[in-house]
């Protein structure tokens, strides 16, 4: 229990997604104008980490890693795919968020208004590769703590978008000098939270 | 057909689609993609060239073969044949930087596959592959991949200068523990510079600067 909120905790805030690794930092910086926008993309890149990372997490472990097929007989054994790594997730990642549209679309309309145009924008959302390949690198040894991981890292990414959103709605009054207005106001406010943030990289878990 | 005016390799038209994303339609400062990996890998002026020549080859090849197959390629499904041509020619890449630069794949980590998803790959394949000849298409990933290419090098020029005293790994500066060149008047490196916020104050800047001079970009 205590790993799964160490790695909830380094998720969410130590390692966040934008301002240790700038993931997903096209769609951060596009659709953040509004709260409400930012809040449906945000619930909506949680919600596709959450689900394509443990798939992607079984792919690793049962097909591409070395030793991975070994289930399938004696043969196997010695078999290394993780050079097809790239190509797998992303298929995966474009697979899943197109299945997800479809049932999401069926079961919940209410849901699918609020989500529907940013779903198909978030098959190329760097974070949700980032997420499959960071999973891959830091070898997260049981698929709890690879899910845990990604929805944790997702609400990072909430928190960041729906922040810098607040802050973008209130910047609309003031006077910024007129080269910087929109992109490059945002970048400097995305660096100052990124400041604000490294203050949690000191907690060792 | 045969009577159809051949258009010199080079003309006007096919130069501006060099020159126009160098800074006019920049992807970076202007078009706001790729960002991700403009900013993550720019601590040091080596990791950006790789980088940069990595994306340069993805975007140019991958560009001339979504324009060969542009008439091939069903409209439904063309964002995941797109996805996979990328995917592709990056784990190429990724091949080849871990057989011939195993350090640099080291350092560059998962930023070598998040080239799949870098928007300028998936910006190029879709707004401009799909639509036109293969000459045209490369010279197009060309041009947008130097546009990126060079914001790269310009922040990670001063990153590494500034925050390490080193360029490629050279000591230009001075050395900083035996108290030499520079450092010999107190001069000491700025380790904030380094550190992954004061990247998106390098970008910024760099967009401040290009709009002052091009009031046009000047957003409303």
């Amino acid at each position: 229990m205590v790993d799964y909120i160490n790695i909830a905790i380094k998720g969410i805030f130590v390692e966040n997604m934008i301002f240790a690794y700038f993931l997903g930092m096209c769609s951060y910086l596009a659709v953040s104008k509004t709260v409400k926008t930012a809040s449906g993309l945000g619930a909506a890149v949680i919600f596709v980490l959450g689900v394509t990372v443990p798939v992607n997490w079984l792919l690793e472990n049962y097909v591409l890693k070395e030793g991975a097929l070994s289930w399938l007989g004696d043969e196997f054994k010695t078999l290394d795919l993780s050079f097809l790594a790239f190509i797998m997730f992303i298929a995966v990642v474009a697979a899943i968020v197109q299945l997800v549209e479809m049932l999401v679309e069926k079961f919940a309309p209410a849901l699918y208004g609020a989500l529907g145009i940013f779903l198909p924008l978030i098959a190329v959302n760097c974070s949700i590769l980032g997420g499959a390949l960071f999973m891959q690198e830091r070898q997260y040894s049981t698929i709890g703590e690879a899910t845990v991981f990604a929805v944790s890292s997702g609400i990072g990414w909430f928190i960041a978008i729906v922040a810098l959103a607040a802050i973008r709605e209130k910047i609309k009054y003031s006077h910024v000098p007129a080269p910087l207005k929109g992109l490059g106001i945002t970048f400097i406010i995305t660096g100052l939270m990124g400041i604000a943030f490294m203050s949690f990289s000191g907690i060792s878990l | 057909m045969s009577e159809q005016v051949k258009e010199p390799l080079f003309s006007k038209k096919n130069r501006k689609l060099i020159t126009d994303p160098l800074s006019e339609n920049n992807p970076v400062t202007i078009q706001v993609l790729g960002i991700c990996s403009a900013l993550a890998i720019t601590v040091s002026l080596e990791q950006a060239v790789v980088m940069g020549l990595s994306v340069l080859a993805v975007v140019s090849v991958g560009n001339v073969v979504i324009s060969l197959l542009r008439n091939l390629i069903p409209d439904r499904i063309r964002i995941i044949i797109q996805l996979v041509a990328a995917a592709s020619l990056v784990i190429i890449v990724n091949e080849v930087l871990k057989a011939f630069l195993p350090d640099m794949a080291e350092k560059l980590s998962v930023f070598v596959g998040l080239i799949i998803t870098n928007c300028i790959l998936m910006g190029r394949y879709e707004a401009f592959a799909m639509m036109n000849k293969p000459w045209p298409s490369f010279l197009d990933g060309i041009g947008n991949s130097l546009g990126y290419v060079w914001i790269l090098l310009a922040v990670s020029f001063f990153r590494e200068l500034f925050g390490t005293g080193k360029l490629f790994g050279m000591t230009i500066l001075g050395d900083s523990i035996e108290k030499t060149g520079l450092y010999a008047y107190g001069y000491m490196n700025n380790n904030l510079i380094i550190l992954a916020p004061f990247a998106l104050f390098c970008v910024a800047i760099i967009i401040w600067i290009q709009r002052s001079v091009n009031k046009s970009l000047i957003e409303k």
